[in-house]
């Protein structure tokens, strides 16, 4: 492809848009389908069908439109209605109500706050394009940052615009990207690596998966980009075998970018060549952690080494290598195509951008969200979130998944940036948020995270192997009314030996869920051992006198 | 003309030392008569980093460094042993105790083991965790060595000196987790293994009485690891 062809794709596809009066989108992510909305899109193309509107009426499948609790989701163009818990017997009605006013009771308000707060940068086409169409993408402006690197940037203009960017990643350390780019540019090696971590794991959260399934090629584009700052000729995305549908759509986008030849060899003609392989996870939560990510696609077993030396400068196969996120790659073709200044113009001070989480647990509102950094978590839980349902009192709001803290309701109008949420306990992390009310019981919850660390953990180093084993029975004591302030010791004891001295990330931040509610919910531990209650009633604890002798 | 080889000066417990450029904390403390304790680490061995037990503060670094991985740096200000370290050491020995089933008085390396010694050295008196006890095999399918789960850390000496040194890869890790376990090949009894030289280097280099030869009573197991810095010379490494 030139850079001629690619305009009068772009061209092609805009003038096709135009020949149909409305486009109905049905979400085909995975949230959506699992409530049946491919057998909806069948009913809607039927409905058109019928009344003849095929050359008026286009039915698409799209990326997620977020609200995932009341799906699957319509949304309509241009009218721009959006429709939620539709079923496939509404068709007949949506596609009158084309014609006609729009279905009132499956109308979902698109002024309410869930759509209104939002910043899309990462998710702009989610909703709106089919994802497994590359045409769709490029006509809505897809590629073109690649094709401006390629043809206008040298790669260090590339690192540069990320740098003044001030992105970070976005797995959740928050390390600067740019940095992280031209480090891996200037390290020595005749051969480079581009890897995208999928590998996304934590309880509750699927924004990776997401994106991967709404917007592929903008993944696909950012790694190129990347791949060409840096020098690497060969790209692997790693993503769980958990993500089924993900990877049907990456392979089908990987495919159509290079029959368009926007990845392989001598892309838009240039002397750069830059491929991409998929590497499927085999369900370890570790394999996220970039050494043991780099290990599992070397063939060898998913385990953590200590760093460093840094991927940057030993990475797969001992070269030079770099690792970003999803969502880190997704946002780099809309830096390059407005520039390092316009991003961070959004967020705060050290957080620029926007992020993606994954809202859930006891809101009225759940499903994905974008939001611009510094938003306050009352502003996420109770206006985007539509707040506590049943009139319950908030508790606690849990970030970032297993390594991550909870965060009690004083902290509710801290600004959301890697800065403030590390300083009260908890971490950006990916993007997982997890809301709890008055009847989450905060021991129970530190549990169920140190059991997932507990089975997740690979067993290399002794601290996380066994202390995370023994956190949990210590955890298990407690929330079943058994054990002694002693116990209680002996627990904060293990876990500053299992976050100062584990090898990786996992064990290090396992004691994260533990410590935050020990620092804020102490009361709630010491009811479960000195008054022997759960003051959330979730604990099944049976007063001595109750036990059947 | 020659490459230089650079020399590092540091202190370490509060000597003053020098290294050569690429050593290790380990290295270098052990040439000084310091001696920081490991489980995993064998001279001679690709180091794994994963025992813990070498972590030692270094001034301006914001975590504990594994001693055995971490090179050492001109200017370096080393702690080796602080009370935090040691009490941190003694406390992952405890996790070990608990973890699996070590009972010194059956056991063939009594006086002998690595782990007995080093428990023994830290004052390590009681386990406050409770034990485990689990369920675990003994595998005497081969002819003259066997391995006893029951007693095995975890520390992966036996995988790396097969992999590394003899070049058979009998042993691996399966399983994650408190679930880990040393296999043979695919998980077959170590006795049906084709690959399987009977060359007994695991059996030398585990700290513990996990693989031993058979026909040894208890307390009669004694490690004999000379072959190993002599294979490290002959082969052009250094020792």
């Amino acid at each position: 492809m030139t850079v001629d062809e690619l305009q009068q794709l772009v061209a092609k596809e805009q003038e096709a848009k135009q020949r149909y009066k409305s486009c109905i989108n049905v979400c085909v992510a995975t949230g959506c389908i699992m409530c049946d909305s491919e057998r909806v899109k069948e009913a809607i193309e039927e409905a058109v069908k019928e009344r003849g509107l095929e050359k008026e009426v286009i039915v698409k499948g799209v990326g997620c439109l977020g609200l995932c609790s009341a799906g699957p989701m319509i949304y309509v163009e241009p009218e721009g209605i959006i429709y939620h818990k539709v079923s496939p017997e509404d068709a007949p009605a949506i596609v009158q109500g084309l014609i006609s006013t729009p279905v009132e009771r499956l109308v979902c308000p698109s002024e309410m706050p869930f759509f209104k707060r939002q910043v899309k940068i990462v998710m702009e086409n989610s909703g709106t394009i089919d994802p497994e169409r590359i045409e769709d993408y490029i006509a809505v402006g897809g590629y073109q940052a690649l094709m401006k690197v390629l043809t206008e940037m040298s790669p260090s203009e590339v690192i540069e615009e990320v740098t003044k960017s001030g992105l970070r990643g976005r797995g959740g350390a928050g390390y600067p990207t740019g940095l992280k780019w031209s480090t891996v540019a200037k390290a020595n090696g005749d051969r480079k690596f581009v890897v995208c971590n999928a590998d996304e794991g934590d309880p509750g959260a699927y924004m990776d998966r997401t994106i991967l399934e709404s917007d592929p090629h903008r993944v696909i584009e950012g790694m190129v980009i990347a791949a060409y700052a840096v020098g690497a000729q060969q790209g692997y995305i790693y993503v769980r075998a958990e993500y089924p549908l993900a990877i049907k759509r990456l392979r089908t986008a990987i495919r159509q970018a290079e029959r368009l030849n926007l990845l392989g060899n001598n892309i838009f003609g240039t002397t750069f060549s830059f491929h991409i392989e998929l590497r499927i996870g085999a369900g370890a939560f570790v394999c996220g952690e970039e050494t043991a990510l780099i290990a599992s696609i070397e063939g060898k077993r998913g385990t953590p080494r200590p760093r460093p030396p840094y991927p940057a400068e030993y990475g797969l196969w001992g070269y030079p290598t770099l690792i970003n996120n999803v969502e880190t790659f997704a946002n780099i073709p809309s830096i390059i195509r407005n520039g390092g200044d316009w991003f961070a113009k959004i967020g705060t001070e050290k957080s620029k951008g926007t992020k993606v989480f994954a809202l859930a647990g006891r809101v009225v509102n759940t499903g994905l969200i974008e939001v611009p950094m510094g938003i306050t978590l009352r502003e996420i839980v109770f206006e985007i979130g539509g707040g506590i349902p049943e009139g319950r009192k908030f508790k606690a709001v849990q970030t970032g998944g297993p390594s991550g803290g909870c965060i009690p309701e004083q902290f509710l109008d801290l600004p959301v940036d890697y800065e403030s949420l590390t300083k009260v306990g908890s971490i950006m992390g990916s993007g997982g948020m997890i809301v709890m009310d008055e009847t989450s019981c905060m021991v129970d919850v530190a549990k169920f995270f140190v059991e997932f660390c507990m089975s997740e953990s690979c067993g290399k180093c002794i601290p996380c192997r066994v202390g995370t084993y023994h956190m949990h029975e210590l955890l298990s004591r407690i929330t079943s009314g058994i054990a002694t302030m002693r116990d209680l010791e002996l627990l904060e004891e293990l876990c500053d030996l299992v976050k100062n001295t584990s090898l990786c990330g996992l064990g290090q931040t396992a004691p994260n869920p533990v410590l935050s509610t020990l620092r804020y919910f102490r009361n709630e531990y010491e009811a479960h051992i000195l008054d022997k209650s759960c003051p959330s009633g979730v604990c099944p604890i049976r007063r001595l006198e109750e036990v059947p002798v | 003309m020659r490459a230089p080889v650079r020399i590092k000066t540091l202190t370490i417990d509060g000597k003053e030392v020098s290294a050569k450029e690429g050593e290790t904390i380990w290295q270098v403390a052990r040439e000084n008569g310091i001696d920081i304790p490991t489980l995993c680490y064998l001279e001679g061995l690709s180091p794994v980093g994963a025992c813990r037990l070498c972590l030692v503060e270094v001034k301006g670094a914001n975590r504990l460094l594994p001693a055995c991985v971490t090179q050492v740096e001109e200017g370096m200000e080393v702690t080796t042993n602080s009370e935090r370290l040691v009490n941190y050491r003694r406390m992952i020995l405890e996790l070990l105790f608990s973890e699996r089933n070590h009972t010194c008085s059956v056991c063939v390396v009594n006086g002998h083991c690595e782990l007995q010694r080093l428990a023994q050295r830290l004052g390590v008196t009681h386990v406050r965790f409770p034990y485990r006890y689990p369920d675990l095999p003994v595998d005497a399918s081969h002819e003259r060595f066997a391995i006893d789960h029951n007693r095995c850390i975890l520390c992966t000496r036996c995988v790396r000196v097969c992999d590394e040194i003899e070049g058979a890869h009998v042993w691996d890790v399966m399983g994650r987790g408190i679930k880990s376990q040393i296999i043979a090949d695919l998980n077959q009894p170590w006795g049906t293994s084709d690959v399987c030289t009977s060359c007994g280097k695991c059996v030398h280099v585990c700290p513990t009485g996990a693989i031993f030869e058979k026909g040894k009573a208890v307390a009669e197991m004694e490690k004999r690891r000379q072959f190993l810095p002599y294979l490290t010379i002959m082969r052009g490494g250094k020792q």
